[in-house]
């Protein structure tokens, strides 16, 4: 009963998740005190928690994902609810039907939420506004990926204790394409996290700062005082497009391996949305040392998910 | 017997006399004259302001071969109901206009279906490929007046070196669509603080100002003009005034759009305010207002991109670049620029007819008697909703926006072709 009660008193209104930039603190506080409650049923009792029983949810993803997809599916799976994974090598959108005809499509199948990621920004709001149903954003372009971000700020709140006033968090790598990294930036100023980009300049652009965080190409002193080290994946294409010259200068000059451990703080610890590049920008003894939460992100990534679709169907449906 | 009539007690504002005042515009036939009979036909025009005609420099009709979006019928409609009376095609048609038979093709289209004086401009090079120059002496001997790859950019110096020297023979005004590909080949918006904080791919002032620097150095090493087609950028505006002052032959244009609105405007990701150049920054907004002020930028022109609700509403980076403009050019402008104090309708008026008819070198802009009687009334403090477009599209921010200013008839050789 403990999950009806929380829902009856939750004051979440939202249908879709697209972005962190407009939750409220009370928003946050509701998706994580859901997480927390999911976690521990799940941990407690493996049977299927019943709250999403007889719905359907559809992944709609137009590009390749495993963690995130499979996490989803989880997350709906615990739910009760019953999951069809489209992907889109195998839909019609390569006969040249548009996004808007394929959501509709779905939504005229009678689903009841989409999951969508999209390499284009834009593309799960675009879809948000266009659909009743419940949209969640699975990552679009390099806008959002709200889940992730709330997976990360979840695992933090439980390594910190609850509080996040005045914990240092450096993001260090791709910030420009990642939306992993603006995700997390719009969520952790929210809770009152000072945050640190650092990476090549050409990732790393000095505009970031208007979005109130600080900008720094002195790895050392980006990393020394942080309470949490994230660290994103770099792509090879990057290197193509000449943002930085090879991938072996990258693993040296911004890579986090054993030398610079010794810059962090004792208790600092290490984060990673995945896929890790071992070797690049992550010591490979590193991603597997005390110090790495990477494995508890992944597992954190179902409670919390569980939540978000959890509130956007009550906010749809009323339960 | 022609047609003779006098339009009387109108604020009559002719940037070519530098006159501004009411007085009585005769005309005759198809052009303006000294006077007329004692029993020709009267036009009370009191209140209304009575104008040359405008002239766009930049105008996609996209006939032949797109048009879904727009075709010259419905884009000449929508050009006189904007107040234009002249306006030059862009060539990058299907096919483009690169060849005497295509301009041919149009120009009979354009003798059948115009509402308005359609000019038609003609391709750097073969395909807009940036690779070999189109036969540019018989696309003048076909009658266009102007040269551009709008919506491409000659990348190759050489080429475009050689295309301002080849087309100075012809008296072609050469235009160039400032974009340096290497730097926007993931552009979608400006790059900036916007760009970086939506995750959209950035498109940097710097790529315009490149190629802006590489013209006027250009036009000055081959002693020949260069007309810059939509100027975005603020360091672009100082670099052709620079030049200006160097004495090099330059003339640029800025949009209504790029004059009005900032990338702040995408932060919902609404494809009506995605558009090439992109909009950019207060800052560079102040800036294009100011050489509009002081000389540096002399014409305005829509670049009216017309583009079907099925190409504009999909995913951001999949919609393509443009909005129409034909219809609220005078209303945006007259806002900006003349109710905000910058300067007064003699300057609008010079910046949207005079200055691009001499720059085109055709019989417009001007109300002196002999010319083409194209000219336009306009009803200063009319407001209204702009509801419905005449365009076959309607991919404008401005549709359903209330807006101050309004051309109220439009006349082009002495007939009237919309009236409100």
């Amino acid at each position: 009963m403990i999950v009806e009660d929380f829902l009856k008193n939750a004051s979440w209104n939202r249908k879709d998740m697209i972005s962190t930039q407009p939750l409220s603190l009370k928003d946050i506080d509701e998706i994580f005190s859901l997480a927390d409650i999911f976690k521990a049923s799940l941990k407690d009792d493996k049977a299927k928690l019943p709250y999403m029983k007889g719905r359907v949810v559809v992944n709609l993803f137009f590009e390749p994902s495993t963690r995130t997809r499979t996490a989803f599916e989880m997350a709906a799976h615990k739910l009760d609810a019953d999951v069809i994974s489209v992907v889109a090598s195998a839909s019609s959108s390569v006969k040249g039907e548009t996004l808007k005809d394929t959501a509709k499509n779905i939504q005229a199948l009678m689903a009841d939420m989409i999951i969508v990621r999209h390499s284009c920004s834009g593309a799960a709001k675009y879809l948000a506004d266009r659909l009743d149903i419940p949209v969640i954003n699975a990552g679009d372009g390099a806008h959002a990926h709200p889940t992730q971000a709330l997976l990360d700020a979840f695992t933090m709140r439980e390594k910190f204790g609850g509080n996040f006033k005045e914990k240092k968090v450096t993001i260090l790598g791709d910030i420009l394409f990642s939306r992993v990294a603006r995700s997390n930036i719009w969520l952790l100023k929210k809770l009152g996290v000072e945050i640190t980009l650092a990476g090549p300049s050409t990732l790393v652009p000095k505009e970031f700062e208007k979005m109130g965080v600080k900008v720094c190409y002195d790895l050392p002193a980006a990393i020394a005082d942080a309470d949490v080290v994230m660290l994103l994946r770099i792509q090879h294409e990057r290197q193509r497009a000449a943002y930085f010259p090879s991938i072996s200068e990258y693993a040296r000059v911004f890579g986090l391996n054993q030398r610079r451990q010794s810059l962090l703080k004792e208790g600092a610890f290490i984060m990673h949305p995945g896929p890790i590049n071992r070797g690049v920008e992550l010591d490979s003894l590193l991603a597997d040392s005390d110090r790495s939460v990477i494995l508890n992100q992944v597992t954190n990534g179902v409670a919390v998910r569980m939540a978000v679709m959890k509130l956007c169907m009550k906010a749809k449906y009323g339960e | 017997m022609e047609r003779e009539f006098v339009v009387k007690n109108a604020r009559v504002v002719d940037p070519s006399r530098n006159l501004d005042g009411v007085c009585d515009v005769f005309v005759r036939g198809s052009k303006f004259a000294d006077g007329v009979s004692a029993n020709a036909e009267v036009i009370d025009a009191k209140g209304l302001v009575l104008a040359p005609g405008f002239v766009d420099m930049h105008v996609h009709l996209r006939d032949p071969g797109q048009t879904s979006k727009e075709c010259i019928e419905t884009g000449t409609a929508a050009a006189a109901a904007g107040g234009y009376t002249s306006i030059v095609a862009m060539p990058n048609t299907t096919p483009p206009a690169d060849n005497p038979s295509t301009i041919r093709l149009i120009n009979d289209m354009i003798a059948e279906k115009a509402k308005v004086r359609v000019y038609q401009s003609g391709c750097i090079t073969e395909g807009r490929a940036g690779e070999k120059l189109a036969p540019l002496g018989s696309l003048r001997e076909m009658g266009v007046i102007a040269i551009t790859d709008d919506g491409s950019c000659v990348q190759s110096a050489e080429i475009m070196r050689n295309a301002m020297q080849y087309a100075k023979m012809f008296n072609l005004l050469v235009m160039d669509h400032c974009q340096e590909a290497t730097l926007t080949s993931i552009g979608q918006i400006n790059e900036g603080a916007v760009s970086v904080r939506l995750g959209l791919g950035g498109w940097p002032a710097a790529a315009e100002d490149i190629i802006v620097a590489r013209d006027i150095i250009l036009a000055k090493y081959t002693e020949s003009h260069i007309h810059l087609q939509h100027i975005s950028s603020s360091v672009s505006v100082n670099i052709i005034r620079a030049a200006k002052a160097h004495g090099v032959s330059v003339s640029a244009e800025a949009t209504p759009h790029h004059l009005s609105l900032t990338d702040e405007c995408l932060l919902d990701f609404d494809t009506n305010y995605k558009m090439c150049p992109p909009l950019r920054t207060e800052a560079d907004r102040q800036a294009l207002i100011e050489g509009v002020v002081d000389g540096a930028i002399e014409v305005i022109a829509t670049d009216h991109a017309p583009h079907t609700d099925t190409d504009k509403d999909r995913e951001f980076n999949m919609a393509p670049f443009g909005i129409t403009g034909l219809e609220t050019a005078f209303s945006v402008c007259r806002d900006v620029l003349v109710e905000s104090g910058k300067i007064d309708m003699l300057g609008l008026v010079r910046l949207m007819s005079t200055r691009p008819a001499q720059l085109l070198n055709i019989d417009a802009g001007t109300l002196r008697p002999g010319a083409e009687a194209d000219f336009v009334l306009i009803d200063e403090n009319a407001e209204y909703v702009f509801g419905k477009t005449l365009s076959r599209s309607r991919n404008t921010p401005w549709l359903g926006k209330k807006l101050k200013g309004r051309v109220v008839e439009t006349f082009v050789g002495g007939k009237s072709v919309h009236r409100v």
